[in-house]
């Protein structure tokens, strides 16, 4: 049994909202002494924002945070480190151009007459990173050694100079490689052993299953539950994550491919062993006109990677691509506009929104890219585009002249997907489309990528939300590891999806 | 041993590559035209380059924060021609270089203030500090304003004679740039300040999260310069012995030529006071090496600093992105 | 969709409105208490005044500020633009030079009121020589990735020193009468210089409006990410737009040269990097890039000519307004800024 005592971190309905978007909602979390606790969820669902609030970065509207028997209010990332709450992100903020020993003690070095003295904090260096049993010459610079060595460094020096009690890590074994996940799990066991409360934010389930005590899983800013990790299983984990959300979408009816009929459909793209080093594993795909692609898989997966390569984003190191069976030579956006497939990106506000452009100029943008400097569209023109697509998306906006930045997310997402559909293109692929929309205009989208398709169009639809996926596919890639992992069709149920993507199947 | 050396080498590269192209320029130099053989010809890098080591030692702080300081030409300016105002009103020397330092100080102190508190970028803030301070020097005289006081004179005329070189001597001036040299080494090196600028050029954010005084050293960085620029125009208008708004014509752009060949990066973070020596030593040799020469004409000093400048710069820029995709 | 937002706002928003009102101001003032400024009379057959000459003299700097609007909407910068107009300057005075070639050198030929090369060709030329400097600079920031501040800060020292050996180091005073016409002549009255203004602006009006070009400048000065991903290339437009830049202060050295009869390789075109700016940053153009306006940035570099000859008037010296531009330029920045604009918010709102 466990009393208060144990517990050395205790957050309270915690809720957050930012404009247009409620990123936490009455969220408790809980962590003890020498626990590794896990913290899942997919994008959008809140782990980034407790984390925020836990450190300072961010003020909640609401709720409550008791550390280790005081009620505390985290104004700053200073004042969490001073109170002994330490983070190591997942882009280790340190310095690299600075020796081991230097990061470590960075900020407290020791002192002697005459200045820094450099031979203590050596020594001093030394000992913290033996504490974790790393044994590396702490007078390199830091950025000679890999992700793995700088995150060891990084947890010294949270454990050297701020005293933690509590110790975050986010996202810490992205970049490593097997050995370096093992000698970490070590670190944090070692850490857990004396005390130490770690709360550990991570994709990869099978690693939250070989070292975490209990695991919280957050779904679009709500608490699923926090449960110990030897009484969930993987897959009841995965259907936690991904849910399904109890909403009043209408059943969107589709169109169902019979085996015999596919034989008459138009191959539109097909990619063979298409790869990149570092990023994707080759891959094969093959899309045929008036149809919906879904593409599922976990956060990490592969799956914008492979929407970047097939756009011209990236270029494939291996494989080939072919549209209409000519073979794709050039690979870049605008190649990509020209031969007639389209893009609309994950990351909407950095690489979507050009903010101070009203909508009519951000929906004609990519149109007029393919027309080039000197065939101009002319006001006029742009006028009559605007509007057919800001009344074909239900876009709501007093005039075509509103600067998009002033926009609603949802509405933001429609301008971008207007852009691209303004080219129209024969394939249209869509990363991450319904993210931060609200439910009405989800619903929308969705029934809009299948209008597409009964058009002829070749869609694919990637997204986190399985049900989403599910709803809006005629036929289903699942993604794992940076490898398309299986190839379903659109009647496959949940159980099957979520398997693959554990691993199971 | 060989391990040690060669980490050594490794770690030090780019500073090593300056010394080297500065002593095979010399030396070519010396190979071309018999007359730069004498020992008097290097010490005269140290006369001729008084001013732009000590404006060069302050910028280098600057650009290892990823900053910018394009004004630092303008203080001399200013500086000179208001030490000749003050001292042609009688004012005691002893009051007029503080004043000038503070002055100095308190102008850095003011860009770095909007740089950092008001978030305009370091290169406007700056230019703009450039033009108001040659514009000022301007309001206080229109034209080259003589300095006769005493010990300015004393100290532009006294030779002070090297040991164990014969026949060679440096100005008293030209002593105080080595001095402040050794200052900033100590400043890089054993202070806490040091490091927190260099961190900050690496990446402010980390920094930042780290705990350290961003802003402060930041600030602090800017008066720095413009201290530094303040106490070259006082050197400047020593050799001069006088005082103008138009003194020291591009000069940023020197003192940008000699940090970046020095092996500091512009994109900060990396680099030193050391090498920032080399690269002024670099700038005098060229100067010189047109003087033998003769026949060149001196406009080509720009363009080969400006055409150097671009091929470090060049080659900064392919070794980062290697660094960054690798 | 219609645009249906009332007259008198639409005013107060344009990017004209508040230039518009600081020229009214100068003006204003000027009447008050310098009414001599506005006498315009008729000599010869052609205007003559403080407000024909604030047009004349201002010609360059409105041509270099319609050069430098396009490159700061794309979020960059050209500090060369003073070191080109001494380029071009000193090139056509070279190129016009009686004394070129191994004759003996004279008086006479020296003030010999005729050219080596013909006219047009020297227009070509020297045109050519700051185009040229403006592929430099474009191409060391599209494809070297070399920050703007510091591609364009190596020409603007380095430009002076070619300035300098083109013309070897003298200040070279033209006698070659056509060449004058430039930036003395008269045509229908108004000085020919207005009509080179008017004409360059047309063709950048038409360049940015009547083609995609200025929508893509904009939209690379706003996110050049989403403007990548979009289909544009991010990478000529910035070449366009420093090219475009040196092309015009290569038109502003010649009508410069010509206007003063001379090149001198220091003084041509100093300081004109700072009024540049300044006309564009009171035009409204945000020193991060995005939306611009040529029209705009052309009444800056009028309200700081008039401004100037204002303050001439009352005597003041020309140098001295040097260190009032500078903060000016920070003043304005900071005026737009968004940082000032939730200030002012917060200030009203209290009020």
């Amino acid at each position: 049994m466990t009393t208060t005592n144990d517990f050395i971190l205790t957050m309270k309905d915690i809720s957050k909202t930012f404009p247009g978007v409620s990123a936490l909602e009455n969220v408790d979390f809980s962590l003890m002494r020498g626990e590794i606790h896990a913290l899942v969820g997919e994008n959008g669902a809140g782990k980034s924002t407790l984390i925020k609030v836990l450190t300072g970065v961010e003020t909640p509207d609401s709720g409550t945070i008791e550390l280790d028997g005081s009620m505390v209010q985290v104004r700053s990332p200073k004042q969490s480190q001073e109170i002994g709450i330490s983070t190591v992100y997942q882009e280790v903020n340190l310095c690299t151009n600075l020796s081991i020993a230097e990061n470590i003690m960075l900020g407290h070095e020791p002192h002697h007459f005459g200045g820094i003295d450099w031979k203590k904090l050596k020594l001093l260096a030394s000992q913290a990173l033996k504490r974790l049993d790393v044994n590396v010459d702490v007078n390199q610079p830091l950025g000679n050694f890999s992700v793995a060595v700088q995150q060891m460094v990084a947890i010294a020096r949270s454990l050297e100079i701020a005293s933690a009690k509590i110790l975050i890590l986010d996202e810490p074994t992205s970049s490593l490689d097997a050995n370096e996940v093992s000698q970490l799990f070590s670190v944090m066991r070692k850490l857990k052993g004396e005390g130490i409360g770690i709360i550990f934010i991570t994709h990869f389930l099978d690693q939250v299953y070989q070292v975490s005590d209990r695991i919280t899983v957050l779904r679009n800013g709500k608490l699923v539950g926090t449960y110990n990790t030897t009484a969930l299983p993987r897959v009841e984990l995965i259907a936690k994550m991904l849910g399904r959300s109890i909403t009043d979408l209408d059943k969107v009816s589709k169109a169902r491919f019979s085996g015999e009929q596919k034989g008459d459909k138009k191959q539109t793209l097909e990619a063979k062993g298409l790869g990149r080093a570092g990023s994707l594993e080759p891959f094969d795909m093959e899309l045929f006109a008036s149809e919906v692609v879904g593409i599922a898989g976990l956060l990490g997966s592969g799956r914008t990677e492979m929407a970047n390569l097939t756009f011209g984003i990236d270029t494939p190191d291996t494989g080939n691509l072919t549209l209409n069976g000519k073979k794709i030579e050039h690979f870049s956006p605008l190649d990509s506009l020209k031969n007639g497939i389209a893009l609309c990106p994950e990351d909407r506000k950095a690489e979507g929104v050009v903010g101070e452009l009203t909508i009519r100029e951000n929906i004609i943008l990519a149109l007029q890219a393919r027309y080039g400097w000197f065939k101009y569209m002319g006001t006029a023109k742009q006028y009559e585009f605007a509007d057919k697509y800001i009344k074909l998306l239900g876009i709501s906006t007093p005039s075509q002249d509103q600067l998009l930045k002033n926009l609603s997310g949802g509405n933001q997402q429609k301008v971008i997907l207007a852009r691209w559909l303004a080219t129209d293109p024969q394939v249209l692929i869509l990363d991450e489309p319904t993210r931060g929309i609200d439910v009405g205009a989800k619903a929308e989208i969705q029934k809009l990528v299948l209008e597409l398709a009964e058009e002829g169009k070749s869609c694919v639809f990637i997204s986190s939300e399985l049900e989403e996926v599910l709803r809006t596919s005629h036929r289903i890639i699942v993604m794992r590891d940076r490898k398309k992992a299986a190839e379903y069709s659109g009647d496959v149920d949940d159980q099957t999806i979520i398997q693959t993507m554990a691993g199971a199947l | 041993m060989t391990l040690k050396i060669k980490n050594f080498i490794i770690k030090n590269a780019p500073l090593l590559t300056t010394i080297t192209i500065f002593i095979l320029v010399f030396i070519m130099g010396g190979v071309l035209y018999p007359a730069m053989q004498k020992p008097q010809v290097f010490f005269n890098l140290f006369i001729n380059t008084a001013s732009l080591l000590i404006v060069s030692i302050g910028m280098t702080f600057v650009i290892i924060t990823r900053g910018i300081d394009l004004s630092v030409a303008g203080m001399i300016a200013m500086t000179s021609a208001a030490s000749a105002a003050l001292l042609a009103k009688g004012a005691n020397i002893f009051i007029v270089v503080p004043l000038m330092l503070v002055m100095g100080i308190t102008f850095g102190f003011a860009l770095g203030c909007i740089i950092h508190y008001l978030k305009v970028q370091p290169f406007i803030v700056t230019l703009m500090g450039l033009f108001f301070a040659r514009g000022m020097a301007y309001i206080i005289t229109l034209e080259a304003l003589p300095i006769k006081d005493p010990v300015y004179r004393m100290l532009a005329l006294t030779k002070v004679h090297i040991p164990l070189f014969e026949k060679t001597y440096l100005y008293i001036p030209s002593l105080i740039g080595p001095i402040l040299l050794i200052i900033a080494i100590y400043l890089s090196h054993w202070t806490r300040f040091g490091r927190t600028v260099y961190a900050i050029g690496n990446n402010e954010q980390s920094a930042r999260l780290m705990g350290l005084p961003v802003g402060r050293t930041i600030i602090t960085v800017y008066a720095l310069s413009g201290f530094c620029s303040a106490l070259a125009g006082i050197v400047w208008s020593i050799s001069l012995l006088s005082g103008y708004g138009g003194y020291a014509p591009g000069m940023e752009l020197d003192a940008i030529a000699s940090v970046v060949i020095g092996g500091t990066l512009l994109t900060g973070g990396v680099g030193g006071v050391i090498g920032t020596l080399f690269g002024v030593l670099i700038n005098g040799t060229i100067v010189s090496l047109l003087q033998f020469n003769g026949t060149l004409s001196s406009w080509w000093t720009r363009i080969g600093v400006g055409l150097l400048t671009l091929i470090f710069i060049g080659i900064q820029s392919i070794f980062y992105m290697r660094r960054k995709h690798a | 969709m219609k645009n249906s937002v009332p007259l008198l706002k639409r005013m107060r928003e344009s990017r004209l409105f508040w230039p518009i009102v600081a020229m009214a101001l100068i003006l204003l003032v000027d009447a008050i208490f310098a009414p001599g400024f506005f006498k315009v009379g008729i000599l010869d057959g052609h205007l003559y005044g403080n407000i024909v000459d604030a047009f004349n003299n201002s010609a360059p700097l409105m041509l270099v500020s319609l050069g430098m609007t396009l490159v700061i909407a794309t979020g960059g910068v050209d500090l060369s633009v003073g070191a080109v107009i001494a380029i071009s300057a000193a090139m056509g005075a070279v190129l016009i030079n009686p004394a070129l070639g191994n004759k003996l050198i004279t008086n006479d030929i020296l003030t010999k009121d005729a050219t080596n090369t013909p006219l047009w060709l020297i227009v070509l030329a020297t045109l050519g020589a700051g185009t040229l400097c403006g592929l430099w600079n474009g191409l060391l920031v599209s494809r070297a990735k070399i920050q703007p501040m510091v591609a364009t800060l190596i020409l603007m020292v380095a430009g002076r020193g070619i300035a300098q050996l083109i013309t070897n180091g003298q200040i070279m005073t033209i006698y070659f009468t056509p060449y004058f016409w430039f930036g003395n002549g008269f045509i229908l009255g108004l000085p020919v210089s207005i009509y080179i203004v008017a004409l360059v602006f047309i063709i950048a009006w038409v360049l940015v409006r009547k083609t995609s070009i200025g929508l893509f400048i904009e939209s690379v000065g706003i996110n050049a990410k989403a403007t990548y991903y979009s289909g544009i290339s991010e990478k000529n437009i910035k070449l366009f737009v420093y090219i475009f830049s040196g092309f015009c202060a290569a038109i502003a050295g010649l009508i410069l040269s010509s206007y003063v009869h001379s090149a001198d390789g220091n003084n041509n075109g100093l300081n004109y990097e700072l009024d540049a700016i300044l006309a564009v940053v009171i035009g409204g153009t945000l020193m991060s890039g995005g939306r611009f306006s040529l029209l705009a940035s052309l009444v800056g570099a009028l309200i700081i000519w008039t401004f100037t000859i204002t303050m001439y008037t009352f005597g003041v010296p020309a140098n001295a307004l040097l260190a009032g531009r500078a903060v000016l330029v920070l003043l304005v920045i900071l005026l737009y800024s968004d940082y000032a604009r939730r200030l002012l918010n917060r200030i009203f709102s209290l009020g």
